[in-house]
């Protein structure tokens, strides 16, 4: 899949990325920038634990230096609260995204289904076989399909609401930008992933985050891929469907992160871990568990501690063995 | 009666000899339990409260020996509670079972508990030190319409914020769902696991149970009118009724039911479990005086429901004598509009099964943001 920034050639290199599993038990964050021999004042993006956002403590005593935050749930709240234009349109976007999703959810769980008992009908016959790959087919065009209109409700909203076209958002954006410029490296932690998404949309940072090394954690991750993928295996209630969310920013190529990988989904089930990572194909699934770590550089995955990949096999296998 | 043989001699000595050295009972296989007790009694019974067993069953006496044993059929994944009554020179005794660990307590005291093959302790009812812990708070509070004093526990959730507008569960007879069903872990885990969103839990604890949960109006404009409105002025709480639920057990669930009837759209989430919901469809129930105001509440309200809450969760243990009047309950409400999910287990009249099912009863009526977060 070729993200739609790299096609248009409108950004600059990215910078290095470095991708972290969660960081509140056993953070490797410090360990991780020295090396990768990224150095300077930290700026940090936290605006997806919401009302939390700021709370710093841990992490500047982890990182043993001051770190700013960029505010970008707070900057919002104060945007909203002063263009009620805005707000609005925000706010019907979000009910359309909903509407888009709760229908997907409807027919994926009829495609998943189908997917399913397909499987257990494999016979060894080439008919069942065929069944089973269109069946497998018809899923990955619907997650491509989803894909598509999400970022069609995306272009849509950007066209009218850009940073560069309305003052307020321009304002906090070039201050941002500013931030962003003066620092070694900028964070994105996780948290609430549409939250986090939704606030470096509205402040167009795709561009400004490419500028700088980056590091972001869970649903920090999550954000930075082109794609966004929600899942749970094991759900109290539920049928436990990963589905696809939403349009990443795109700044990590051909990749979809999978944060606390070993709690939320079942590794050990060969069926499930086989069909997500050919719903995920060409793109690769990673895993994120504590202490975890890979490393793009030019766009392509330069070191990896920890993480797997989904197999299409339906294993796991080291992120940075060879596929 | 199979013949004695020397052969079958030799195996009921074997089986004698392992059940005398037993350390642990019951003796758990895969259709049932095995009860064992050493000492020198007239007779020994099993007390135990199994809808549709005799609530005494008698041990038999292996042999000569101060042995007694009982096998007793127990369905996979069944938990019962019971004690051993031992009968000595005509007097009766009730006694927990000497060679069992496992116990629950509940406000009566204790009893030992038998697991069924496959039956295990849910997971998320023990403490997780990785849970952020919650506090209990607590306020005092005048009621008009109760014309007394009351106190109730507060439970806030850990990262507790003022900017932010919470859930809210009032839980009738809440200290004792503290104590005797581990609520405070059950919730410090729900939410650090993202299953339920963070909420305030209102824990009332009624020095009359049986009066005032019985359909009770005064008790009713307590829980949905006066309470609220004071935790409204303590806490940020979400105003929808999606965000308001109420539970309880046993004639904590009549009050819940009650009160979310008498006063539609306080509580648009309720959580019944094993209430005591006696009626009749004619003539008069067939249980104590104590439930006469319920039984007059319960009809009416089998008469004309009304849509108390959008979405309810009830659940009853199969070996309860209140199963019948559970079942009854569920095809009504949801004839109604009401979305119901009800759950049937292999449990009984108890704290440890209404702890069981914590999980999803609060997960189906207040889902948490779990496929949201990644911390």
């Amino acid at each position: 899949m070729v993200s739609s920034a790299r096609r248009f050639g409108q950004y600059p290199p990215m910078h290095d990325v470095l991708i972290l599993g969660p960081q509140f038990r056993a953070p490797n964050l410090r360990e991780a920038l020295g090396r990768a021999g990224i150095d300077g004042p930290v700026a940090a993006v936290t605006a997806g634990w919401q009302e939390r956002e700021g709370e710093l403590d841990a992490l500047q005593q982890h990182l043993g230096q001051p770190v700013r935050d960029l505010r970008l749930y707070e900057r919002a709240e104060a945007v909203f609260a002063q263009d009620g234009e805005l707000h609005a349109a925000y706010r019907t976007r979000q009910n359309e995204l909903r509407r888009m999703q709760d229908f997907y959810r409807l027919r994926l769980c009829h495609a998943k289904a189908a997917v399913r008992e397909l499987q257990q009908a494999q016979d060894g016959s080439a008919v069942a076989r065929q069944a089973l790959r269109s069946a497998l087919g018809a899923l990955r065009r619907l997650d491509a399909g989803h894909l598509r209109e999400l970022r069609a409700v995306h272009a849509r909203f950007e066209r009218a609401w850009s940073a560069e076209k309305h003052t307020l958002l321009a304002q906090q954006r070039l201050d941002i930008e500013r931030v962003i410029a003066s620092a070694g490296a900028v964070c994105i932690a996780g948290g609430h992933v549409a939250v986090l998404l939704n606030r470096l949309r509205l402040f167009g940072l795709g561009r400004a985050l490419r500028t700088r090394p980056l590091v972001a954690w869970s649903a920090g991750a999550m954000a930075v891929a082109e794609r966004v993928v929600l899942f749970h295996d094991h759900p109290p209630q539920g049928a436990g469907n990963a589905e696809l969310f939403e349009a990443g920013l795109g700044l990590v190529p051909r990749a979809v992160f999978l944060p606390h990988a070993a709690s939320r989904l079942a590794l050990g089930d060969p069926g499930r871990v086989g069909l997500l990572a050919r719903r995920l194909a060409p793109d690769i699934g990673y895993t994120l568990d504590d202490g975890d770590e890979l490393r793009w550089h030019r766009g392509r995955l330069a070191a990896a501690r920890g993480s797997c990949r989904l197999a299409r096999s339906g294993t796991t296998v080291p992120a940075g063995d060879v596929a | 009666m199979s013949a004695r043989t020397p052969v079958r001699d030799a195996i009921l000595d074997s089986e004698t000899a392992a059940l005398a050295g037993t350390t642990r009972s019951p003796i758990v296989d895969p259709g049932g339990v095995t009860f064992v007790y050493h000492g020198s009694a007239d007779a020994v019974n099993l007390r135990c409260w199994i809808h549709g067993l005799p609530a005494s069953q008698p041990f038999e006496r292996v042999g000569d020996a101060d042995l007694w044993v009982l096998r007793v059929e127990l369905p996979e994944s069944s938990r019962i509670e019971y004690k051993f009554e031992v009968v000595r020179d005509g007097r009766e005794e009730w006694i927990l079972d000497p060679l069992n660990p496992l116990q629950a307590v509940d406000p009566f005291g204790a009893n030992s508990v038998a697991q069924g093959q496959g039956y295990q302790r849910p997971e998320w009812t023990l403490a997780d030190p990785a849970a952020r812990p919650g506090t209990l708070d607590g306020i005092a509070l005048r009621s008009a319409a109760l014309d007394d004093d009351r106190h109730v526990t507060v439970y806030v959730p850990a990262r507790f914020r003022r900017s932010r507008r919470y859930p809210l569960l009032v839980v009738h007879d809440g200290l004792d769902y503290l104590r005797y069903a581990s609520l405070q872990g059950v919730l410090d885990n729900l939410i650090h696991r993202l299953e339920i969103p963070p909420m305030i839990v209102a824990l009332t604890q009624s020095p009359d149970r049986l009066t005032e949960y019985a359909g009770h109006d005064g008790h009713a404009r307590f829980v949905a009118e006066e309470l609220p409105a004071q935790l409204e002025h303590a806490f940020p709480l979400h105003p929808s009724p999606a965000a308001r639920g109420i539970m309880g057990a046993s004639f904590g669930g009549v009050a819940s039911l009650h009160a979310a009837w008498r006063h539609p759209g306080a509580f648009g989430r309720l959580v019944l479990q094993s209430g005591s919901f006696a009626f009749s469809d004619i003539g008069h129930h067939r249980r104590t005086v104590t439930f006469d105001p319920v039984a007059r509440f319960v009809n009416e309200f089998r008469r004309r429901p009304g849509r108390p809450a959008e979405r309810m969760y009830l659940s009853c243990g199969i070996y309860e004598s209140l199963i019948y009047e559970n079942r009854s309950l569920v095809p009504l409400l949801r004839h109604h509009g009401i979305e119901v999910r009800y759950e049937e287990v292999r449990d009984g009249h108890n704290w440890e099964n209404w702890r069981d099912r914590l999980q999803s009863a609060l997960t189906w009526l207040f889902p948490g943001p779990l496929w949201m977060v990644y911390e």
